[in-house]
């Protein structure tokens, strides 16, 4: 039996006048519905109804087939919204929990729960119009939307009862593939995938001829045809995603490979010692005190959520939060970080995947709307502060946006006298998997885009992620079950899912057999290989010894944690899958790990040259910087911050906004033992525009600014690690890897000068975009290669952090390093190119001199601990005039500045305030300190610039001894923060 | 004196427990995370703690509304020792996803002493989305023990549901009974970030209310997370002053004055 169960809110409603943006609506309302497939009482009913709603504020009804008790109005248009089979849908989750809880009963079978959403509109709209409210309101990937009128809505006593009820009823079956094919058919196969008995394909494996011919062999040589599973379950583990193939096979004269050449050695060369765990866990750790380590971790998840930014995103912070569970015995996620690269939303450029205007893409703004509110969900629910994250904009990003989601943990050193980091599932382990169930989700999960989609189907590679599963998974491990030693080792299941997590963790007992059926599921029906594969979100793979399994299951049980063993861990040299009694995968350990054929990569490098640009000397600095400010990469993201949860768990040190005027700084601070004095900083770097010019500068600038910006907010450079996240685009151009191989060149000499370690990193190569445009032509679309380069340090005392706000009238300003010119690429090429309609490059991107910087650093962190700085900010992108109207901002104070006293060689006044050359700070300080400043930078490039006024005038003398900017610290700040203020 | 036990639940998606005790422990409390489900199947007692606390959180995701999910599972296995807890004179404290627990568990306000009816929706905030700031909190009441000696306080909000809503009959009997323990008002720090008073729109500007005996208190503003000095967003600014004036930096911010209270109110 079908029920439906509708709570409307009595009250003002704040978030359906959100929704009031057409101005026809004049009235709307929403309705929560949850349709409840199970018999059920009337009485029962009522009691569920008052349970799920408010009699303050709202008001339930039971089936109810009237259309006229819901307002006194009679409304023009209903919409509901509901989600498509097989999609999570957390809220309805809550609800099962909460009858199941109140009447002790359990559904069984078919018996369901499922949440959806009407809202009731009045307002004189035609059909287009309300149409185009409700594709604002769903995205077809996941939902499903209904539309009735008034009249439809009587005739047919609201709005129906159908329940998306996923419908599988195949009987679950292994089949074999015949790879003793052509050459033709057997590149199709990588392709396009396994054929299923109906003739369909399944979906791209991503093997190439090589690789298939590899396993064909191996399945000879076992005279026998490889099953479908094992095909699949090669696949991904022989992935780029999984091998990172680019980054591990030899390239040109570099036979060990970009990464251990390149990244891995830079690290074993300057021989940190805090570096404990690096680049053989889910995140690399370093030492934070006697007794704990920090852990970090950055990851991308691009192409989920260029389709459903909203699941993409929140998928990727709760993965990567999974990536510090997954650490060691287990980390605590003691911060988030995040950072998006976008294409302007306000721009409405039309994209579709398909040709003839089909499988259109979502928007721009609706991309950068749902990866806010993605991590948002994602990281408040888990109760995970998230100080830190930056804003990049390109139109190249309209393809495919970047999102980046990183997480700290903290993790005792030693666990019970074992060291933490270390682990090892034993011969004989049970294989346990933790936390949420496997449904269709995520499976082919980078290739769903071609399947077509009805909303029969159910929905198979969109995730959505419940973090409040993975919250109750996350407190069992790392606040009870971790401290009482109940397992060898833990892993996270993310790409490739079981067939990833098992057979790596099977390593280290050197075999695994799993039984498949055991596996619990969403929903019956999937074939044993899409178990296997399955990227359903917030699990864990575990290995727990036979003598701890009952206290392990019972505590989980009464966290309400699902736990089940799911196979052994053996040393048979085999990973083995049996399903209802028979093997259906038998693979030698050795060849699905390591029998992957090496590929030799070849580049090529063409030196970029643009045209020189000479453009003429801007008159009017008062409006060019108020202009640069209101610009996508310089405007305030506050209301993303103020979103974001950075005050629980109580770490907060340094803010994400900081001063008087609330300010987005580039640095943050978190303290996160309270019981300490230790503080750790993070920040970053990226320059994709720099990749115009050279890879090479734009990854030393990278990293040149994460450590900058750490040390500008008082991190010790010399406590200092790093993370590397290559995004590339159309990685099999030699000439891209070209540039590729210049970035990682880079990245070695920069982190050596520095002497930073890489402690982790990941890479996405493919981030290109093909498709049509809104004409129907085709058009690709890559990104520019970008490289973030991830900063974190570990300070004594988070008393001596700086923020970026002046602080007191009268202090001096100072700026430490050379400015140089050096504006290729820039911001204020950008825009002045933007002025004329043209794209301004030029050549002279900013480079990085490393020993010179590095001297000042040092200086600047002995600076920091006698208390002689009382702001700083690092000069990054839009050079010095934005740096000192982020700090004035910040202050709510004026200044007075002389471009003659900037240490440089820049003839330009322009130039001066917008040159991007790295390696500078720019400070405030108390004037009594003015000896003891100047002593200590003594020895390297500073100019006394200026002082602080009260006034609350920002001032600027050009070098023809002129006032070339005079404006009024409320202007700057308004137009800093113009450009979202409706947001 | 012994110190009184203190009992922080966790469990289903709360999130502050850990900083929450720590403040309860800085305050010279005994404070100890208990799972939900270990109180429901006896492994511990509430009648073994002298103070309550449901900490901030995201209990069932918010589904049903903040705090509800959780609410019902107290009162289906708990309501017995609740209400027992309440006649021991004891005292009980709900931040944030704790405040609308104790709403939609009807311990707040409880108008006549009536524990268990819901009187109070805490509805989605003004502009329906997470909001995270300091906010400055004043205080009338003299009837909680919770607010001894609070005449103000500068703590951060940090909540997507935080606007209260009364029906107007509800909202007369709570001023009149003097129940309101807070109210937002534009003191120091809003004048320093330059932010209006209220963050969410909330009735009568209302950010806590207690009940008859003052002894229930809940806040949707979050004090532990303003118990050290450098957890106030100004203070880079003030240490500036400290250090140019030759003072000491404080080590403590304003909010852990709630929890000395609580301790102190069974020393």
């Amino acid at each position: 039996m079908i029920n439906r169960v509708e709570i409307f809110t009595t009250v003002f409603d704040s978030r359906a006048e959100l929704r009031k943006r057409n101005k026809k609506i004049k009235f709307i309302t929403l309705i929560d519905v949850y349709t409840i497939e199970k018999n059920l009482t009337q009485t029962e009913l009522e009691k569920i109804g008052s349970l799920v709603s408010n009699p303050v504020t709202q008001k339930y009804y039971v089936n109810k087939k009237d259309s006229k008790l819901f307002i006194n109005n009679k409304f023009d248009w209903a919409i509901e919204i509901g989600f498509l089979p097989g999609v999570t849908d957390n809220v309805s989750h809550t609800v099962k929990q909460i009858i199941e809880d109140q009447f002790n009963i359990k559904f069984l079978g078919n018996e369901g729960v499922y949440s959806s959403q009407v809202t009731l509109i009045s307002g004189k709209l035609n059909k287009d119009e309300i149409q185009k409210i409700a594709d604002s309101l769903y995205n077809p990937l996941i939902q499903h939307t209904y539309l009735k009128n008034y009249k439809q809505y009587v005739r047919d006593h609201g709005m129906g009862f159908a329940v998306p009820r996923i419908k599988l009823i195949k009987e679950p079956t292994v089949s074999k593939v015949d790879l003793k094919v052509t050459d033709d058919e057997l590149t199709k196969i990588g392709k396009s995938g396994i054929t299923n008995p109906d003739g369909s394909k399944r979906g791209p494996l991503a093997l190439d001829i090589d690789y298939l011919k590899t396993i064909r062999n191996y399945f000879k040589s076992k005279k026998r045809d490889p099953n479908d599973i094992e095909v699949e379950s090669l696949a991904q583990t022989w992935s780029e995603h999984c091998k990172h193939t680019i980054f591990a096979n030899p390239i040109d004269e570099v036979k060990d490979g970009l990464f251990k050449h390149y990244i891995k050695r830079a690290t074993k060369e300057i021989n940190k010692k805090f570096c404990v765990s690096v680049f053989n866990d889910n995140s690399g750790a370093i030492t934070f005190d006697k007794k704990y380590l920090i852990t970090h971790k950055v990851e991308t998840h691009n192409s989920p959520s260029a389709l459903d930014p909203f699941g993409g995103a929140v998928t990727g912070i709760v993965g990567v939060n999974r990536d510090t569970l997954g650490f060691g015995l287990g980390a605590r996620p003691v911060a988030n970080y995040y950072g998006f690269c976008l294409a302007d939303p306000r721009i409405d450029k039309k994209l579709y995947k398909g040709k003839g205007s089909t499988q259109p893409m979502l928007s721009s703004k609706r991309i950068m709307n749902g990866v806010i509110d993605g991590v948002n969900a994602g990281g408040n629910q888990s109760g995970i502060p998230t100080p830190q994250g930056f804003l990049n904009f390109d139109e190249r990003f309209r393809g495919k946006p970047l999102v980046f989601v990183g997480t700290i943990g903290l993790i005792p050193k030693k666990i019970g006298g074992k060291l933490s980091h270390v682990k090892k599932a034993q011969l004989g382990d049970y294989v346990v998997m933790l936390g949420g169930r496997v449904g269709k989700d995520g499976i082919h999960g980078a290739t769903f885009s071609s399947e077509a989609m009805d909303s029969g189907s159910p929905s198979t590679a969109v995730q959505i992620g419940d973090p409040i599963t993975q919250k109750k998974l996350s407190d069992a491990i790392v606040k009870e079950a971790r401290d009482m030693l109940l397992y060898n080792s833990i892993t996270d299941n993310g790409a490739g899912g079981l067939s990833c997590s098992v057979s790596e963790m099977a390593k280290e007992s050197g075999g695994v057999i799993v039984t498949l059926e055991k596996v619990p599921l969403k929903y019956p029906g999937l074939e044993p290989w899409e178990i296997w594969i399955s990227e359903s979100q917030e699990r864990m793979t575990l290995s727990v010894p036979k003598e701890k399994w009952n206290k392990f299951k019972s505590l989980m049980d009464s966290r309400e944690v699902e736990a089940t063993i799911i196979g052994k861990f053996t040393d048979s040299g085999k990973c083995l899958v049996s399903h209802n009694g028979k093997i259906i995968m038998d693979i030698d350990m050795d060849f699905l790990h390591d029998g992957l054929p090496t590929k030799f990569l070849t580049t090529t490098y063409n030196p970029i040259k643009h045209e020189e640009l000479n453009i003429p000397q801007e008159k009017n600095l008062n409006q060019t910087l108020l202009k640069i400010l209101s610009r996508l990469n310089i405007t305030s993201f506050s209301f993303i911050s103020q979103q974001y949860d950075y005050v629980v768990q109580a770490n907060s040190v340094l803010p994400p906004l900081q001063g008087r005027g609330r300010v987005n700084a580039e640095t943050s601070a978190i303290r996160p033992n309270l019981n300490s004095q230790k503080g750790v900083v993070m920040s970053q770097g990226l320059y994709p525009s720099y990749s115009d010019i050279d890879t090479y500068h734009m990854a030393a600038s990278s990293i040149d600014t994460a450590i900058r910006n750490a040390v500008a907010a008082g991190a010790d450079p010399n406590y200092l690690a790093i993370l590397d996240n290559f995004c590339w685009c159309s990685a099999d151009d030699p000439e891209r890897l070209g540039a590729l191989k210049r970035a990682a060149q880079a990245c070695y000499d920069y982190a050596v000068s520095y002497g930073t370690p890489f402690i982790s990193g990941k890479d996405s190569m493919f981030n290109d975009f093909n498709g049509y445009d809104e004409k129907g032509k085709p058009i690709s679309i890559s990104i520019p290669p970008t490289l973030l380069i991830s900063s974190i340090g570990v300070i004594k005392d988070i008393n001596k952090v700086v923020s970026l706000d002046l602080k007191k009238a009268n202090d001096l300003i100072y700026i430490l390093g050379e400015t140089k010119d050096e504006l290729g690429a820039s911001e204020y090429f950008a825009m002045q190119g933007e002025k004329v309609g043209k794209k301004y490059i030029g050549n002279k991107v900013p480079k990085v001199d490393a020993k010179k910087n590095k001297k000042l650093y040092d200086l600047f962190f002995k600076a920091v601990q006698s208390d002689l700085i009382s702001s700083s900010i690092s000069i990054g992108r839009g050079g010095i005039a934005v740096a000192l109207a982020k700090t004035t901002i910040g202050g709510k104070l004026g200044i007075q500045v002389d471009l003659k006293h900037i240490p440089g060689n820049v003839s330009r006044d322009d130039y001066i305030l917008y040159s991007e050359s790295q390696g500078r700070i720019l400070v405030s300080i108390d004037p009594k300190n003015k000896n003891k400043f100047e002593n200590n930078f003594k020895n390297v490039t500073y100019g006394l610039v200026g002082k602080v006024t009260k006034n609350q005038v920002f001032e600027v003398i050009g070098l023809e001894n002129k006032k070339i900017i005079n404006l009024k610290v409320d202007e700057i700040e308004k137009a800093y923060k113009s450009t979202f203020k409706d947001y | 004196m012994k110190k009184p036990k203190v009992l922080i639940f966790s469990g289903y998606g709360l999130n502050s427990e850990v900083e929450t005790k720590f403040a309860f422990d800085v305050a010279g409390g005994n404070a100890e995370i208990v799972h939900i489900n270990d109180l429901i199947s006896k492994k511990k007692k509430l009648s073994d703690y002298q103070i309550f606390a449901i900490p901030g959180g995201f209990a069932y995701g918010d589904d049903t509304g903040a705090g509800n999910g959780y609410a019902n599972r107290l009162r289906n296995h708990l309501w017995k020792d609740i209400t027992q807890f309440i006649k021991d004179g004891k005292l009980i404290i709900g931040i944030c996803n704790g405040f609308q627990v104790l709403v939609n568990l009807g311990l707040l306000p409880a108008l006549n002493l009536k524990y268990g009816e819901r009187e109070l929706g805490l509805m989605p905030n003004e502009i329906p989305r997470y909001t995270v700031r300091f906010v400055d909190l004043k205080t009338e009441n003299n009837i909680s023990p919770w607010l001894k000696d609070i005449k103000s306080l500068t703590i951060p909000v940090s909540n997507g549901e935080g606007k209260l809503y009364a029906t107007e009959k509800t909202l007369k009997q709570i001023k009149k009974n003097n129940l309101v323990a807070f109210r937002y008002y534009k003191g120091k720090m809003c004048e320093y970030l330059n932010l209006p008073a209220s963050p969410n729109g909330s009735i009568d500007d209302i950010a806590g209310v207690n009940d008859e005996t003052g002894r229930v208190l809940g806040l949707m503003p979050h004090p532990e997370r303003a118990m050290f000095f450098t957890q106030l967003p100004n203070w880079p600014y003030l240490k500036e002053e400290y250090l140019r004036t030759g003072k000491k930096l404080p080590e403590f911010g304003p909010g852990l004055q709630i929890f000395k209270n609580g301790v102190n109110y069974f020393k």
